[in-house]
């Protein structure tokens, strides 16, 4: 058997070859993004990157009613969108196996809250697997392929950024050669009106009794064999940080952690003096068994905000005092817009102007931050254009009269549409910005609508964002290059003198898209001519910085964008061509 | 024996290539291996660190701190901001480059200008290795060598590792047409003591 070393995102891609998938539906978000850019390279699977999660969800739906085995993967936040699909497909079961991956964020590396998607698999009553690492990873798809098949239930595939971005060793084995369900037609199954979901629901329930009775004898869980007088029951990575911090602790492992398996917890807890329960964020499993009266520790010691480590493990239990801790006074470092970013040029304008802007999800979000200052609110994706439009109709003077929403081009198409069609249809009078970098870039540059790029076929027709927004029914539409910072400006003069709604579309591609960047063209400061106005250093690209009242710029990050040597009131900023090694 | 590597650095460096190249490497040498790195908005230019854990059946994927036995630094002041990874003995190598973050770029704060003599006086110089990996990699003609040659430099360090499982492991993670460059890249970082 070959042996790899995989992260648990491409461990599921290998499990969903394994397991013989057709269909994979994502929108990327971090830190689920790699599940289907790995599946890419099973070119017999079907896999696209989908306007958004529902989109992705209902696709993969789709793929089961009609008898195939189909996953759908997204982060966290990306469930929410999801959510609606989500709790009617519960009631409608899956026919081809269905795996919705679930992952989750504790630490909020890259997220807005922290929220633990195991609840929503208690809401909807659909069984719920939580890997511990790549193996599992990958072997959870193919039990939960075959759980959703038997069981006629979608599954929660809940992984959290430790499981899916840490690479552990994984045993590949090829793929299983799995026959399509014949498809049958059954209105009372797939039509949820409220008569058919009536019977659906008790469906769901006598379906919940057989889970338990699943839970009762399934491998996924695996029960100590008694040595110690403290037992830890724990799930996901959790188990591997407990294990590390008490390893002279008996373990109870939880795979399948909706629903539970309270019977054999009970059974096993009667032996012990005390029992721990260690998971990450939220109290899930410690209030399920609360509930059923079995007496645990749980978040009385352990944290219920950030991500756990061992260490953290070690100290709420003070098995650990002598802690090194981080040197203080230090100079932040936050991640910033890169050097050469089409952006900055628009947030420029923006902060120049003095134009307050609701935000979105993406690069962009960066822009909210010194020098730049240029944002207000970010909320979820797609909520710049309907932030703007409710700060607008609340009538409370200058801010309601020049509010700006600025919203990706990706992000446009997973939400943006909606939210400016809600726009035009209820007499709005904002600006909405189009920051259209031609990617979907915080991921990692993947295609969109926009881009005409896709996951399954290869380049597509690409679908026009001006034609879009036109035929939505806009009718004052500008179309800039953002790092032309006076042409910017005129434009922000006119649509703010337009009395309706403006869309100016910004576009300029990603500098991940510009080839060599990094061995490109470089600008340098003349220091005899800068006069030290600071212009440059509050573009806030990275390059440069301000030392003995001068800007300098450091040639191993400019890309040579040439922006700040636009905006150099002395001509101090100049190209310097060659290669920057 | 258990063996933790931490890299730090700045988002864009390199530093999850040369942490999986590390972790091949081990694979290679016949360990449990466990890599853990996180990406998303620390990729724009802000603080990375990447851990590799390996030994007979390595269990949690992270280094927490005073764990580490080698710290690996790409930058000046980020070697400084996770030197209490570092466990008491542990070995730290430190790229001598300074890139200013945001903050003190806009003149908010200042760049440390004692890094050097603060590492010394936390790891004690016969643990310290300073390289400038920048400069070295120039006559290969690709900048983007440098974080094989720091894995070269902290090579030494790594004995469980065989040089074949180096070899192999840069090729395996590192499109064909630049293997002989990093191999160049490691070896010279291997010379650098
Ligand atoms: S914009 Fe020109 S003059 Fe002003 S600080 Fe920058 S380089 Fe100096
Ligand atoms: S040209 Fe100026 S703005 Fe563009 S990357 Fe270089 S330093 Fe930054």
């Amino acid at each position: 058997m070959e042996k790899a070393l995989l992260s648990g995102n491409e461990a599921v891609a290998r499990g969903a070859f394994e397991a013989d998938v057709k269909v994979a539906a994502a929108y990327p978000g971090t830190p689920s993004t790699e599940i289907l850019e790995n599946i890419a390279q099973y070119g017999e699977i079907y896999k696209e990157w989908s306007v958004n999660e529902k989109v992705a969800l209902e696709v993969a739906a789709g793929a089961s009613m009609a008898g195939a085995r189909a996953i759908c993967a997204m982060k966290h936040v990306g469930l929410n969108v999801a959510a609606d699909p989500l709790f009617s497909m519960s009631y409608i079961g899956a026919t081809g196996g269905f795996i919705v991956v679930s992952a989750d964020d504790p630490g909020m590396h890259s997220s807005q809250n922290e929220q633990d998607n195991r609840h929503y698999a208690r809401a909807a009553k659909i069984p719920c697997l939580e890997p511990s690492d790549s193996q599992e990873s990958k072997d959870f798809v193919a039990i939960g392929m075959e759980m959703s098949e038997k069981y006629d239930t979608p599954v929660l595939l809940r992984m959290t950024t430790r499981v899916c971005h840490s690479k552990t060793v994984v045993k590949i084995s090829d793929k299983k050669q799995w026959a399509n369900i014949e498809y049958l037609k059954d209105i009372k199954k797939r039509i949820i009106v409220p008569a058919h979901a009536k019977v659906r629901h008790a469906v769901v329930e006598e379906r919940t009794k057989k889970l338990i009775e699943f839970a009762k004898k399934t491998k996924l869980n695996k029960k100590p064999s008694k040595k110690s007088n403290f037992l830890v029951i724990a799930s996901g990575i959790s188990l591997y940080y407990a294990k590390e911090a008490l390893p002279e602790m008996d373990f109870f492992k939880i795979g399948l952690s909706w629903p539970l398996n309270l019977e054999a917890i009970k059974e096993t807890t009667k032996n012990y003096k005390k029992v721990y329960v260690v998971e990450e964020n939220d109290p899930f499993i410690e209030n399920e068994l609360k509930t059923a009266g079995i007496k645990v520790i749980g978040k009385d010691v352990f944290p219920q905000v950030d991500e756990l480590d061992q260490e953290k493990i070690a100290i709420a239990l003070k098995k650990d005092t002598a802690l090194k801790v981080p040197v203080k006074g230090l100079p932040p470092r936050p991640p910033a817009l890169c050097p050469g970013c089409p952006h900055t040029g628009i947030f420029y304008a923006l902060s120049k102007l003095k134009l307050p802007a609701t935000g979105d999800i993406g690069c962009y979000t960066l822009g909210a931050f010194p020098p730049l200052n240029a944002l207000d609110t970010t909320v979820c994706m797609g909520a710049s254009i309907t932030n703007a439009h409710g700060i607008e109709k609340a009538e409370v003077g200058e801010l309601s009269k020049k509010i700006v929403a600025v919203i990706g081009d990706s992000t446009f198409f997973h939400s943006g549409l909606t939210g400016l069609a809600n726009m035009v249809y209820n007499r709005s009078k904002g600006i909405v910005v189009i920051l259209d970098n031609s990617t979907t870039a915080m991921t990692g540059h993947q295609g969109h609508p926009g881009t005409g790029k896709t996951l399954h076929y290869g380049d597509q027709e690409i679908i026009d964002i001006y034609a879009v927004v036109s035929a939505l029914g806009v009718k004052d539409i500008h179309k800039v290059d953002p790092h032309d910072i006076p042409s910017v400006k005129e434009a922000f003069k006119k649509a703010l003198a337009f009395d309706g709604i403006s869309v100016i579309i910004a576009k300029r591609p990603c500098i991940f898209l510009v080839p060599n960047r990094s061995y490109g063209k470089v600008y340098s400061v003349n220091t005899e001519k800068c006069i030290g106005c600071k212009i440059c250093v509050e573009l806030g690209c990275p390059a440069i910085s301000f030392k003995n009242r001068k800007s300098i710029i450091n040639p191993f990050l400019c890309v040579g964008c040439g922006l700040c040597a636009s905006l150099c009131p002395t001509k101090a900023i100049t190209f310097q061509g060659g290669a920057n090694a | 024996m258990h063996k933790n590597i931490m890299i730090a650095g700045v988002g864009g460096q390199g530093i999850i290539v040369a942490a999986d190249i590390i972790a091949l490497a081990a694979i290679h040498s016949g360990y449990d291996v466990k890599k853990s790195e996180i990406h998303g908005m620390s990729q724009r230019g802000g603080s990375v660190t990447s851990s590799v854990k390996f030994a007979k059946k390595v269990l949690s994927p992270v280094i927490t701190s005073g764990e580490a036995d080698i710290l690996l630094s790409f930058e000046l002041l980020e070697s400084l901001r996770q030197i209490h990874f570092l466990k008491d003995g542990g070995f730290l190598a430190v790229n001598n480059m300074k890139i200013d973050p945001l903050p003190v770029a806009v003149g908010n704060f200042e760049y440390p200008p004692d890094i050097k003599e603060r590492l010394l006086s936390i790891v004690g110089e016969k643990n310290v290795l300073f390289v400038d990996a920048l400069d070295s990699v120039k006559s290969i003609g690709d900048v983007r060598t440098m974080n094989v040659f720091l894995i070269g430099a902290i090579s030494s360090k790594i004995p469980q590792i065989k040089s074949v499982s180096w070899e192999k492991a840069i090729r395996e993670r590192l499109p064909e047409k630049a293997f002989d460059k990093n191999i160049k890249a490691f070896e010279m970082g291997k010379n650098s003591r």
